[in-house]
């Protein structure tokens, strides 16, 4: 994109804002989230993020998932962190997903509608952007 | 099929122990007999940080935080919130007992966390800049830009009460008001992303999850001194964090919101990153500013301050990526609401990489007034494998360690230096029954003499003579005079150092000494280690009447310095043993002793 004027940051904004609050991002209405921090990588969070591309082709996910990479989630005892964000379902963070779990999240959470057990942490903090 | 409600049951350590287990059983067993099961998943979860109120029942979507639940209490959960969609009131979590029940994201201390730097670590793609948009990214930029004067913008952050978060919490706004001041055409603004301390990893996290956060509030700074140019001094070791910040300047350029005349504003602001080579010394401001101009990184005395005379003799602020990340928030959602967190002195929130012997490590970030109690058993989780909390080094190499009895007090820039420690940059090392405080304030004293620059000899000669001392008494070697001249050097040390380096590196030893002389003097006297770390005073044996002579122990051995016959009672030959502990670690019987 050329550089902004003030009204067109503003505009980029609320188109953004509302796609992120639809959650729907690329046409896709599931996100699968994984913590690429410095912590997330050494636990193995490429790997994780590869398995679960791979998982989705496999069980026929990959039209409607999108999978993203974002920051420490810190809980770095945990590492590999991946949340989950999809209709009908709780958002839920999960931890120790190394990357032979990364089928079963699939499965389980994504196609099954059932979470997976052991793995679930909580988020840290309420989110002060949105409150 | 799809499940109408989940049950989350906390599978923490200290949920597990007062019966989380049998409330699971319960739920699934209810579940059943009350003919439901499809409808709703039990799970079990990972600690949710709120120990002393468990054990903690989550229910989802409703999101339902029942506390203190007994196994007894499964038969009702599922009875009304399940089959009839009502909650449990008996059994929501409340402040206090007056209070209404509330929901999750109204109880403000529920998880005793508060994210304002992390706010988007974890959520946002840190290489995306819509994302960070999206979330009110660049709205205080506009805010600074189009609504405010540059006055406005200091008075602000002033009223914020935001204060340096790198560890000497200087106020904000005043180091900003300094460098606006100062005569002067050209300026600049530095962000220290210095971060070395042992054990400290909040800068790195923070621009490796929202890089964006810190562009902004550089221009921001910009902008309130008068200044077009900014450098981020980071360290090598950092390689994603450097490329998404690459990524991020770059994405910030093509939008306009960096480079000449900002969003229309006719404002110019540009930032170039600088790499350091990783010397703890150049996290000091005037070494910084020496290495960002090519030289040889060493401190020189202040004043005059950076804000005065800093780089290439110009007016300069120096800003640490902590503070720099709050300053966003502190424009868009007003001073007023940013000095209502944390207490009198201290405002908003600190980040803490918590490390060491603990339960849950982390990256957390709560509202300063929070007592370290809070952080170690409640957020952290309590010490690992059961053992005794023996203390809390904060502030790395330049703090001390916080003992049991002050671990009510809540946490403030005034309150750890009162305590011998320092805020530092927010490294925080638990440390248990195991840790031995000779070998952490050798090891500690080891580092500032590797990192001492040499420049000024109180930290140049202190530091070597104090780590000869406590290398002496670790071996067993040390008197008990040994510890008033460590006590002497160390208060020299901290007068007439040139810069804090030198000037906090007796913190450590100092604090120790006080906190638990009685150790240093069974080193001294008894030639006794307790936590068995000093290798010198550890001799290691076999019980003959527990082994059962599998032979383990000498095959592991390295040395090799372990005999026997099979099946028989094997015997270490003490003149040869290295102490490295390989037998003990290997003996599944006990049979190995460490005296």
């Amino acid at each position: 994109m050329a550089k902004m004027t003030l009204d067109q940051l503003r505009a980029l904004r609320a188109q953004k804002q509302g796609e992120l609050e639809k959650r729907n991002v690329e046409g896709k209405d599931i996100q699968v989230i994984v913590g690429m921090g410095t912590c997330g990588i050494a636990a193995g969070a490429k790997q994780t993020f590869d398995a679960i591309v791979a998982a989705l082709e496999k069980h026929n996910m990959a039209g409607r998932v999108v999978v993203r990479q974002t920051g420490c989630m810190g809980l770095c005892y945990v590492e590999p962190t991946v949340e989950v964000v999809m209709p009908d379902m709780p958002p839920v963070i999960y931890g120790k997903m190394t990357s032979d779990v990364a089928e079963e999240l699939v499965v389980k959470h994504l196609v099954e509608h059932s979470l997976l057990d052991s793995h679930i942490f909580d988020r840290p903090a309420i989110d002060i952007v949105k409150h | 099929m799809a499940y109408k409600n989940f049950i989350l049951v906390c599978g923490g350590t200290g949920c597990e122990s007062s019966r989380s287990d049998e409330i699971y059983k319960n739920l699934i067993k209810e579940a059943e007999a009350l003919g439901v099961s499809r409808d709703v998943q039990v799970v079990k979860t990972g600690c949710f940080g709120f120990c002393e109120k468990g054990p903690i029942v989550k229910v989802l979507p409703s999101e339902s935080f029942y506390v203190e639940v007994k196994p007894e209490d499964a038969h009702e959960i599922i009875a009304e919130q399940v089959i009839k969609g009502r909650e449990v009131a008996r059994l929501l979590y409340r402040k206090d007992k007056k209070s209404e029940t509330t929901k999750l994201e109204d109880i403000e201390f529920y998880q005793k966390q508060f994210r304002i730097v992390l706010r988007n670590c974890g959520v946002i793609n840190p290489e995306s800049i819509d994302e960070y948009i999206a979330r009110t990214g660049y709205q205080a930029l506009e805010k600074a830009l189009f609504e405010m004067t540059p006055e406005e913008i200091i008075a602000e952050v002033k009223a914020s009460g935001l204060r340096g978060r790198g560890g000497a919490g200087f106020p904000t706004g005043m180091k900003w008001e300094a460098a606006r001041k100062s005569p002067g055409d050209i300026k600049y603004i530095v962000c220290n992303a210095d971060e070395g301390d042992p054990g400290a990893y909040m800068d790195r996290s923070t621009i490796e999850g929202d890089p964006h956060s810190i562009l902004e509030a550089m221009v921001i700074a910009g902008r309130a001194v008068g200044a077009n140019f900014g450098y981020i001094y980071i360290r090598a070791e950092y390689p994603l964090a450097i490329e998404r910040l690459k990524i991020a300047i770059q994405q910030a350029k093509d939008y306009g919101l960096l480079g000449k005349d900002i969003l229309g504003s006719g404002f110019d602001f540009d930032i170039e990153i600088r790499l350091g080579a990783g010397a703890f010394v150049c996290g000091e401001e005037t070494a910084l500013l020496q290495s960002i101009e090519g030289k040889r990184g060493m401190p020189r005395p202040k004043p005059p301050f950076p804000a005065i005379k800093g780089l290439w003799g110009k007016p300069t602020v120096i800003n640490n990526v902590e503070t720099l990340a709050n300053v966003p928030v502190v424009l868009t959602r007003g001073a007023a609401w940013f000095s209502s967190i944390g207490t009198e002195k201290s405002k908003g929130t600190k980040v803490f990489a918590l490390t060491g012997k603990i339960n849950n490590s982390g990256l957390i970030e709560v509202p300063m007034g929070t007592t370290l109690r809070e952080i170690i058993f409640d957020i952290g989780g309590g010490i690992r494998n059961g053992k005794k909390f023996k203390g809390v080094q904060t502030g790395g190499p330049s703090g001390g360690i916080i003992v049991e009895k002050d671990l009510d007090s809540p946490i403030s820039y005034e309150s750890l230096t009162a305590l011998g420690s320092m805020m530092g940059s927010g490294g925080m090392i638990v440390m248990d029954e195991d840790d031995c405080v000779v070998d952490i304030s050798k090891f500690y004293m080891a580092f500032c003499v590797d990192e001492s620059c040499g420049k000024c000899a109180p930290c140049r000669i202190g530091t070597k003579q104090m780590h000869g001392l406590l290398d002496k008494i670790s071996k067993g070697q040390g008197e008990e005079a040994d510890l008033a001249k460590l006590e002497q050097i160390g208060k020299a040390m901290t007068k007439a150092a040139l810069c804090m380096l030198g000037g906090s590196a007796a913190n450590p030893t100092l604090s120790t000494i006080r906190h638990f002389r009685d150790e240093y003097l069974e080193h001294i006297h008894d030639k006794k280690c307790r936590a068995g770390k000093c290798k010198d005073l550890v001799v290691y044996e076999i019980d003959p009447t527990k082994c059962i002579g599998c032979g383990l122990c000498a095959r592991r051995c390295p040395v090799p310095c372990i005999t026997g016959e099979k099946k028989k009672p094997h015997v270490i030959d003490g003149s040869k043993c290295i102490k490295c502990g390989e037998c003990f670690a290997a003996c599944k019987f006990g049979a190995v002793v460490k005296r």
